[in-house]
């Protein structure tokens, strides 16, 4: 290892001092630790909370208590076997990091993805934004105190589970897409039990709004809570319905549309004071539109193949493989040695439910990356999230940290 | 427990005169009363790492329904739990405060490692995560899958409470 | 506004110090040298062709064992000419330092500790360059290229001594 000596720093107290307050040195403050292990944290995160009595003057994040080394495990695997790994970053929506990694390899390869896959891809990316929010709204309103919310849910949540194990025979980490396409196609039943959950869905999307949206409890905790400027959310780079929620039009589908996104029809919800209530209001919005995106895609969804068939990305078919030779040998070669794209460094983004999930694949031309570099969101978002609970009560701090919708998994990779 | 058995002893030799099978039968019928209290109303602590505790509030959540086995009430404070489910993968950074909770829990306690990482690493075989909880702390069962299905933990959990019923009371382990 | 546009402001304002333009995929690349990077990130941000307000993404990269060795990426986003735009800077081995940019964009906060943490880049004159996904007390930066996947053997037995012997990281 070519670490050198002296490298490592050693902190002392004295430089630490910047990151509270002068007057927490002088006793008239308290400094409050809370986490990892914390109920309403959403995972390992730790924060270090300064308090003037209840209201909290400053917060200092501390990360990391989930870093699993993925951007360091990508560079020793092929292209193809990277998948299952980004599954694994941001846990709640598997499907857009599947999104966003196939398609920068794509843009590296300069792949054409038949619209049939795009069109699947896009059905299944929507339904796993709602079931994003879905574990968003549950674990938001349990952590103020809304308990029964997060039992309906979950309730819904595992009709789309039931889809997703249809057609990847997993629940959570599917893996699904492939450079060029999808693993394979969707069963029989699949339009019919899309079908059923769109017919399903808006009243209980309706059930939800109606238990919380004019719940006087609810509006005093969130209503004017967590205030975050359309300025400063831009500035600190934060993305997603949290960005949107303070009025800024910013959706990577609309903006730079991708996937055929631009072939659907739906709104981008708007908030307007940036509190936590516009941002649970964008986000039940966000839901109903993901249902208008997977209606109309699944109306016009093309016939033809789910795969490109250009050989050099994707493996044979199986069939081919009982009798061909060459089909037999390109099999071996693409699982072993994997495809080399050319030199050269791409960056694709999505919009995933938490807002721009993006993926930065530097290659040197062989079949393993130099660097794979994700832009996770909730990294991004959490960052604000002083900015949000200053001058906040401690008790608003468990509802400003649900209303960012932060996935420690991928904060950490 | 110790404190207990021997005038509990003493008192069943002097009324059946038989001493030994008393002092048995008695031990047995303590045993299981306890491996019934404890299996009955195990707590497991409120604790996700990553994936798995998807899985684990899924678990618990309305589908599932983990209040059928006397689990529904997570416990935030290790103080108060007596399971600790590991659900997801344990980095190096995380490792101390694993331990840590794991020696504030009061005995007994038990651990399940929920999903491939917590058992073994899983796929992440690299410098930041621990190669399974069992390095750090002792496991009593595994339950694999990555992440594995609310059923699959239920099961395990279902594991456990045989593993409690046909073990014997020990203070510690 | 088309990304040429920018490139020709660009170019005419900072001539020498632009080294290299790169075109890749539809995707935009201006290496830079060092020493005008915040300079021309500022134009980027400020200049009314350009509008760059938004810092995507900043990463880094190593070329090892190409020399230079490291590069640092700061993808940019344009919300109001919806453009997007890499800026990358080269730097040697022996000399790992590059300016901060969280005066420009406060977002770059997290990402510049993130790629001190775990590439050993310093970036001068950040608030507070501290570790972030490591722990305080880690030795090297894991994600340099020479720097090995696994660091720790595997235990296959249960064994509170060896434990504490082996894994002193544990006990705290």
């Amino acid at each position: 290892m070519a670490i050198r000596e002296g490298e490592v720093q050693e902190f002392t107290l004295e430089q630490l001092k910047h990151l509270v307050s002068e007057r927490a040195l002088r006793g008239e403050t308290i400094l409050l630790n809370m986490g990892p292990q914390h109920p309403s944290t959403h995972g390992v995160l730790r924060l270090l909370v300064e308090l003037d009595g209840e209201t909290i003057v400053s917060i200092v994040p501390d990360i990391g208590y989930l870093h699993t080394g993925i951007e360091k495990h990508c560079e020793s695997k092929t292209y193809t076997k990277i998948i299952p790994l980004t599954d694994r970053i941001d846990y709640l929506s598997p499907m857009s990091n599947n999104l966003a990694y196939v398609m920068a390899v794509e843009k590296l390869m300069g792949v054409e993805v038949p619209l049939r896959a795009q069109y699947i891809r896009v059905i299944l990316t929507e339904l796993q934004r709602i079931a994003s929010h879905l574990v968003w709204l549950g674990t938001h309103a349990l952590d103020i105190a809304a308990m029964s919310v997060f039992l309906y849910c979950f309730r819904e949540r595992e009709m789309i589970l039931d889809i997703f194990e249809m057609v990847s025979g997993q629940r959570m980490m599917v893996s699904y897409f492939r450079v060029g396409g999808l693993w394979r196609d969707v069963p029989e039943g699949f339009e019919d039990a899309v079908r059923a959950f769109l017919k399903l869905m808006p009243s209980r999307i309706n059930e939800y709004e109606r238990l919380l949206k004019r719940n006087p409890l609810w509006l005093r905790r969130t209503k004017g809570v967590g205030v975050i400027s359309p300025e400063d959310a831009i500035a600190w780079g934060v993305t997603g319905p949290s960005l949107r929620g303070s009025g800024v039009n910013y959706d990577v589908r609309k903006a730079q549309p991708y996937s055929s996104y631009d072939h659907f029809e739906f709104d981008v919800p708007l908030g307007e004071n940036g509190d936590v209530y516009d941002r649970f209001m964008v986000r039940i919005e966000e839901m109903r539109q993901s249902l208008r995106i997977i209606d109309q895609a699944l109306r016009r969804l093309p016939k033809g193949p789910y795969i490109t068939p250009d050989r050099k990305v994707t493996p044979p078919p199986k069939e081919e493989l009982a009798w061909s030779m060459e089909a037999l040998i390109h099999h071996f070669k693409f699982w072993t040695e994997g495809f080399s794209p050319p030199p050269g460094e791409v960056y694709h983004a999505v919009e995933s439910p938490r807002g721009e999930f993006g993926v930065y694949i530097n290659s040197d031309g062989s079949p393993k990356p130099r660097r794979v570099h994700f832009r996770a969101p909730s990294f991004v978002n959490l960052q604000a999230l002083p900015i949000m609970a200053k001058g906040c009560l401690v008790a608003d701090l468990v509802a400003i940290i649900g209303s960012i919708d932060i996935v420690l998994g991928e904060i950490d990779r | 427990m110790g404190a207990v058995k021997e005038p509990m002893a003493v008192m069943a030799g002097q009324k059946t005169g038989e001493m030994g099978v008393a002092l048995t039968t008695l031990e047995e019928a303590l045993e299981w009363v306890a491996a019934w209290g404890r299996t009955r109303a195990m707590w497991p602590l409120l604790f996700g790492l990553a994936c798995c505790a998807i899985e684990m509030m899924a678990t618990q959540a309305s589908h599932y329904d983990l209040s059928r086995f006397g689990m529904e009430i997570m416990r935030a404070s290790p103080r108060q739990a007596d399971l600790m489910i590991v659900a997801g993968r344990v980095s190096r950074k995380m490792a101390p405060v694993v331990r840590r909770l794991y020696d504030q829990m009061t005995e007994p306690k038990w651990v399940i490692a929920m999903g491939d990482c917590a058992s073994t690493g899983g796929v992440f075989n690299n410098y930041a995560i621990v190669q399974g909880v069992d390095e750090i702390i002792p496991v009593d069962v595994y339950v694999s899958g990555c992440p594995p299905r609310p059923e699959g933990l239920i099961e395990g959990i279902l594991l456990l409470h045989e593993k409690i019923r046909r073990g014997q009371i020990r203070l510690s382990r | 506004m088309s990304i040429q546009e920018v490139v020709e402001a660009v170019r005419a304002r900072f001539g020498e110090a632009l080294q290299e333009v790169i075109e890749f995929r539809g995707e935009t690349t201006l290496v830079v040298r060092r020493e005008s990077l915040v300079e021309l990130c500022r134009f980027l941000r400020d200049a009314p062709a350009c509008r760059f307000n938004f810092l995507s993404d900043l990463c880094a990269v190593d070329y090892w064992p190409d020399r230079p060795r490291f590069a640092v990426n700061y993808h940019l986003y344009s919300l109001p000419h919806n453009l997007r735009l890499r800026v990358k800077v080269f730097l040697e081995e022996e000399d790992p330092v590059v300016p901060t940019v969280t005066g420009i964009w406060p977002t770059a906060n997290w990402h510049e500790r993130e790629v001190y943490d775990l590439f050993g880049i310093r970036f001068e004159g950040h608030p507070d360059l501290r570790r972030i996904l490591l722990p305080e007390d880690w030795e090297g930066h894991p994600l340099r290229r020479d720097h090995p996947l696994v660091v720790e053997p595997v235990q296959f037995s249960f064994n509170w001594r060896e434990i504490d012997s082996r894994k002193p990281y544990v006990k705290e």
